[in-house]
């Protein structure tokens, strides 16, 4: 128990400094490493609680995915110099004491909320799916996103399909000057447009325009 | 102290919130450090859904979880795609200088 509590206590502890750090990291790439480390902590703290299935993709798809999206946008727009200085902003720096007045006010209404919370007492009726401890936490899964879940399923895969078709669009340059291929050129041309039939006058030749 | 309950986890989700949030309100220079408090923001979210589902042993919210991280991925594709484009066109992803509809 103390072991399970001194383990907690050392990945909060990692994923809270590593979040304040992705906020007042000086370098940007600094913000992305931190950011990463601070998903691994958590992916961490859910595989210690026991939803092994969320902390690998957590794993994959952030660590893996964001978080390197995130490293090649600031590589790609080479902001890496351009300093992150939110506490020494002169001229308009009269947002952070109300900034922070307001985040402390959300900190500890949350607080608040938290400490003073019971379940609903027909919780236990309500429940939808039931953890199944005999099996692993991703067959259940698997068993529920596949049958209950499948239009959302199919639905979040068609919004991961709209997100990359409209990144695509949305970055997608059509350089001037770049010679390329026109399929529909090439095929719509018919024979009149290709060749001309010259009658070839003797001792004359040809005059070609090209 | 020592024995990890439910409010652990929400008492960590909710200082993850706060500094998602204040990363947000004070970060005046740097968008992309704002899109990352955002996923900050979204990972405290799925702190919350997964410890209730594992303490009110109920699968569902872990399904939910699923699919957040399936829009969050969306959303940083996305956000970061009009960055690389507003960068091209602009020559600057300043917060400061972003000020073309002067709202």
């Amino acid at each position: 128990m103390i072991a399970h509590a001194i383990v907690f206590y050392i990945f909060s502890l990692i994923a809270i400094v590593s979040a304040i750090m992705v906020t007042v990291s000086k370098n940007t790439v600094n913000s992305v490493f931190f950011l990463i480390l601070d998903f691994i902590s958590i992916s961490c703290l859910f595989i210690m609680i026991g939803a092994e299935f969320l902390g690998m993709i957590m794993l994959i798809v952030y660590v893996g995915a964001v978080a390197v999206l995130f490293l090649f946008v600031v590589m790609m727009l080479n902001v890496a110099q351009q300093k992150n200085e939110w506490f020494n902003s002169s001229g308009r720096s009269s947002h952070i004491p109300v900034g922070l007045l307001v985040s402390i006010i959300i900190f500890f209404e949350l607080i608040i909320v938290i400490g003073g919370w019971k379940y609903k007492p027909d919780l236990l009726d309500s429940i939808a799916i039931e953890i199944n401890t005999d099996l692993t936490n991703t067959q259940s899964l698997g068993s529920v996103i596949y049958t209950d879940y499948i239009h959302l399923f199919q639905l979040s895969g068609m919004v991961l399909l709209v997100a990359m078709i409209g990144a695509i669009v949305l970055t997608f340059r059509q350089r001037s000057g770049v010679k390329r291929q026109s399929y529909f050129k090439q095929i719509s041309r018919d024979r009149k447009d290709g060749i001309e039939l010259v009658d070839v006058e003797n001792n004359k030749g040809v005059k070609i325009d090209v | 102290m020592f024995s990890i309950g439910l409010g652990h986890y929400l008492t960590l989700a909710a200082i993850i919130f706060t500094i998602g949030i204040v990363g947000i309100f004070l970060n005046r220079k740097n968008i992309i450090v704002i899109l990352m408090s955002v996923e900050l923001i979204l990972l405290a979210v799925n702190i919350n859904l997964v410890s209730f589902s594992i303490f009110i042993n109920d699968l569902s919210g872990q399904v939910f979880t699923l699919f957040i991280l399936t829009v969050a991925a969306a959303e940083a594709a996305i956000g970061l795609a009009i960055i690389v484009v507003y960068y091209r066109n602009s020559g600057t992803i300043r917060v400061e200088e972003i000020d073309r509809l002067k709202g």
